[in-house]
C-alpha cells in the first residue's frame, strides 16, 4: 500500500509562503524541523540569500489543510524568522521553477 | 580598547547580566571557560554530579526568582545529559541559559572526540540556540541569549561554544548594554472590551490560571480579577500559589486528578477566562468534551497558543498583567450568588476525599504534617509521579514560586536538584522536596552536591518500592498486570543518605511520626526523611488517559 497521498486530488487548495529569515547556517533546519515534525508536507522549497546577505527569502508550497494557521505561527514565532507572507498558488515563483523538473 | 578571551567575556557578560550563581561539570571542551571562572571572584559555581541535576539546578533557582539562570557542560555527553532539563524547560515556560563547549570549529563533522550536533539536536527543544563561530560574536550572542529566554513567553536558550572561539583573542570598544526582556505586545482595546461584556454577561463563569500567572507576576492581579467579576477560580498544576487554596472562590487544580466538582463546575460553565494556561491534556482530558456549554476568552503572550487546541471566542494576545490591568476597570462588581451557591454545593458533595488525613505515616497525612509544621515562606518541589500529585492535591499553597514541579515534560529526578537550586536561590528558606523511590533514583548522586553545599534542603521520600503511577494505571487499565513497575529488591535510603553525607530520619520506627517529622524540618541544613507507604493506595479521582473530565474514576 503506498503512503503518497495525492494531496491535489484531494482537492486541497496550494499556498504560497514567503519567509524573510535571517541569513546562517542553521535557519533552514529550524524551519523544516517544524514542518517535519507535524508531518506537514512541504511540495517546494526555495532559499536565495538577498542583496542585503544577513537576511534571506525562503519560499514554501503547501497544501492549506486546517493546519496551516498553526504552522504559520509556529513559524513566526523562530528567532530567525523576521516576516511571513502567505500568496495564493498562483504565484509565479515555483510555476516558473517548474519546468527545470520537466 | 578590551581585549581578552572569549572565554573571558563569556564571563564578563555573565557578571554583568548578574548571574552570581551557576551550575555544571567541566569537560575538555568547555575547560577554557572553566579556567576564566575560575579567576572571576563574583561567580559562584556548583559543582553538580551529572550534567542533568545541573541543569535542573539552573531550572530551580529561575523557578523561584523568575530570572534566566545559567547551567553549563562540556560537549558530547555532557550536552546530551544536559537534553532533559532543557527539554523540560521549554515545556514550563523557565526562562534558562544554558551554555555548552564544542570541539573545534575545525573538527566540527569529523567525528571528533565528544563530538555532537549540539546546535542541531537541540532546535526542537530550546526556544532559540546558537552555535558560535567567531568569540566576537559572543558580544551579540550572549545579551541576545538572556534576552530571548525572559522576553514574551520565557523559555531556555542554548549556546554552544567550540573550544578554539574559547580561546580567540577578541578585542572591542565597550561591553554591549546589559540584555532587558522585550516589552510586551499592547493588548488589543477591542478584545479586551469584548472579554470584559462577555464576563459581565455570564452567567456561569470560571476563570482558569495557568503558570503564565506566575510568570508574569500577575497572582495578586488575578485574584482581584476573580473577586470582583465573582468568578470561581481553578488552576493547573503549574499555577498553583497563584490564588491561596483557601480563598473562597478558589476550586483547586482541575484535570486528571483534580476533584470531582472542580470537572463538574467546569462541565456547567458558561464562560470559560483562560489566562496564561495552555488546554493542556492532562488538565482538560478529551479536548472536544472540555466545557462543553462554555465560551472562551484566552489570554496568553504567545500567539500560538490560541486557537492551537480549543478555539477562542475572544482570544489576546498579550502579557497577563497587561491584560488583567485593562480588564479590571471594565469588569463589573458581581456577587453572583446563584452560581457561587451551587459551585459551594458541588464542593460539599462531590469535594475532594483525603482519608487518614491525621495518620502522617499515610500519603495525605504526611503532605498534611509537613505543611503543619512549615509555613508559607518555605518552597515546596516534587519529582514526578504519584506523590507529586498528592502533594498537589492536599498541600495548602497560598503564594506564587512556593511550588516548583515538573509539569508538561513530566520528569523524574527533576525535585532533588530542583531543590537545591531552590535553596541556592534563596538560602534563607527552608525548602523541602517530596519524592518518591522512583523519582529520587533518577538523580540521588546530587545527594553529595548537596551536602557539599551544605543547604537547607529537606527531602522527603514517600517510599513504596515500586513505579507508583505505572503500577497505578496498570492496575487500573491494564488487566492488573503489573509487568516492571515493583522494584524486586528495597534500597535502604537512610544508609545512601547517610553515604552521601546527609542526615536522615526514619517515620517507619519513629515513636511519634509527627514530632520526629516537625524536627527534622526546624534543624537548620540537609535532611533525607523517609517514610513508607502503601503502594496499593492510588490517586484518586483519576480521569482515565483520553477521556472526558467527567468521567473520573474514584
Amino acid at each position: 500500500m503506498s503512503m503518497v497521498i495525492d494531496r491535489a486530488q484531494a482537492g486541497l487548495v496550494k499556498v504560497v509562503l514567503e519567509l524573510e529569515v535571517a541569513n546562517h547556517a542553521g535557519v533552514m533546519s529550524h524551519i523544516c524541523g517544524l514542518f517535519a515534525r507535524r508531518a506537514f508536507n512541504v511540495e517546494g522549497i526555495l532559499c536565495m540569500p538577498l542583496a542585503d546577505a544577513t537576511r534571506s527569502r525562503i519560499w514554501l508550497l503547501v497544501f492549506e489543510d486546517q493546519r496551516l494557521e498553526q504552522m504559520i505561527k509556529q513559524v513566526e514565532k523562530l528567532e530567525d524568522v523576521i516576516s511571513v507572507a502567505r500568496h495564493g498558488a498562483e504565484h509565479k515563483v515555483f510555476e516558473r521553477l517548474e519546468e527545470f523538473f520537466r | 580598547m578590551m581585549q581578552m578571551t572569549g572565554a573571558e567575556l563569556i564571563v564578563r557578560l555573565l557578571e554583568r547580566q548578574g548571574i552570581e550563581t551557576v551550575c555544571g561539570i567541566p569537560g575538555g571542551a568547555i575547560l577554557p571557560f572553566y579556567d576564566a571562572l575560575g579567576q572571576c571572584d563574583t561567580i559562584h559555581h556548583v559543582l553538580a554530579r551529572h550534567e542533568q541535576g545541573g541543569g535542573f539546578m539552573a531550572q530551580g533557582m529561575a523557578r523561584v526568582s523568575g530570572k534566566p539562570e545559567v547551567c553549563l557542560a562540556s560537549s558530547g555527553p555532557g550536552a546530551t545529559n544536559l537534553v532533559t532539563a532543557i527539554a523540560d524547560a521549554k515545556l514550563d515556560s523557565i526562562p534558562m541559559v544554558a551554555i555548552t563547549g564544542q570541539v573545534p570549529l575545525g573538527m566540527i563533522g569529523t567525528d571528533a572526540f565528544q563530538e555532537v550536533d549540539t546546535y542541531g539536536m537541540t532546535i526542537p527543544l530550546t526556544k532559540h540556540n546558537f552555535l558560535v563561530r567567531d568569540a566576537a560574536e559572543l558580544l551579540e550572542v550572549i545579551p541576545e541569549a538572556f534576552r530571548i529566554a525572559m522576553s514574551g513567553r520565557p523559555g531556555p536558550v542554548l549556546v554552544d561554544v567550540p573550544k578554539d572561539v574559547q580561546c580567540q583573542m577578541v578585542s572591542f570598544e565597550d561591553y554591549p548594554p546589559v540584555a532587558v526582556r522585550d516589552i510586551p505586545p499592547v493588548p488589543e482595546l477591542a478584545a479586551i472590551e469584548r472579554a470584559a461584556e462577555m464576563i459581565n454577561a455570564a452567567e456561569q463563569p470560571v476563570l482558569y490560571l495557568g503558570g503564565g500567572v506566575i510568570h508574569s507576576g500577575a497572582s495578586h492581579l488575578a485574584v482581584t480579577l476573580a473577586e470582583q467579576g465573582g468568578l470561581p477560580t481553578t488552576m493547573t498544576l503549574m499555577a498553583l500559589g497563584a490564588m491561596p487554596i483557601d480563598h473562597p472562590l478558589s476550586i483547586g487544580m482541575l484535570g486528571m486528578h483534580g476533584a470531582r466538582y472542580t470537572n463538574y463546575v467546569l462541565e456547567e460553565a458558561d464562560l470559560l477566562i483562560c489566562v496564561g494556561a495552555r488546554f493542556d491534556d492532562r488538565a482538560i482530558g478529551k479536548a472536544a468534551q472540555f466545557c462543553p456549554k462554555a465560551k472562551i476568552i484566552h489570554v496568553d503572550i504567545d500567539p500560538s497558543e490560541l486557537d492551537k487546541i480549543k478555539t477562542a471566542h475572544v482570544g489576546i494576545t498579550g502579557d497577563v498583567t497587561q491584560v488583567i490591568e485593562a480588564l479590571l476597570p471594565r469588569v463589573q462588581v458581581k456577587l453572583r450568588k446563584r452560581w457561587l451557591s451551587h459551585v459551594a454545593g458541588l464542593k460539599d458533595r462531590f469535594g475532594l476525599a483525603m482519608p487518614n488525613l491525621e495518620n502522617p505515616r499515610s500519603h495525605y497525612g504526611l503532605v498534611q504534617a509537613v505543611a503543619d509544621a512549615l509555613d508559607d515562606e518555605a518552597v515546596i518541589a516534587t519529582d514526578v509521579g504519584q506523590h507529586q500529585m498528592w502533594v498537589a492535591q492536599a498541600y495548602p499553597f497560598r503564594r506564587p514560586r512556593q511550588w516548583l514541579t515538573s509539569g508538561g515534560l513530566g520528569t523524574m529526578g527533576f525535585g532533588l536538584p530542583a531543590a537545591i537550586g531552590a535553596a541556592l536561590a534563596e538560602p534563607a528558606r527552608t525548602v523541602v522536596c517530596f519524592t518518591g523511590d522512583g523519582s529520587l533514583k533518577m538523580n540521588i548522586q546530587e545527594m553529595a552536591t548537596l551536602a557539599e553545599e551544605d543547604l537547607n534542603v529537606k527531602i522527603v521520600l514517600m517510599n513504596n518500592n515500586s513505579l507508583g503511577l505505572v503500577y497505578q494505571q496498570q492496575n487500573l487499565f491494564y488487566g492488573k498486570r503489573t509487568v516492571a513497575s515493583k522494584y524486586k529488591r528495597a534500597v535502604n535510603f537512610l544508609k545512601v543518605a547517610e553515604g552521601f553525607g546527609l542526615d536522615a530520619v526514619d517515620l517507619d520506627t519513629a515513636e511519634n511520626p509527627a514530632a520526629t517529622l516537625a524536627e527534622a524540618l526546624k534543624r537548620p541544613g540537609s535532611c533525607l526523611i523517609h517514610c513508607s507507604i502503601d503502594r496499593d493506595e492510588f490517586v484518586y479521582p483519576m480521569v482515565p488517559p483520553g477521556a472526558a473530565n467527567t468521567e473520573m474514576i474514584g
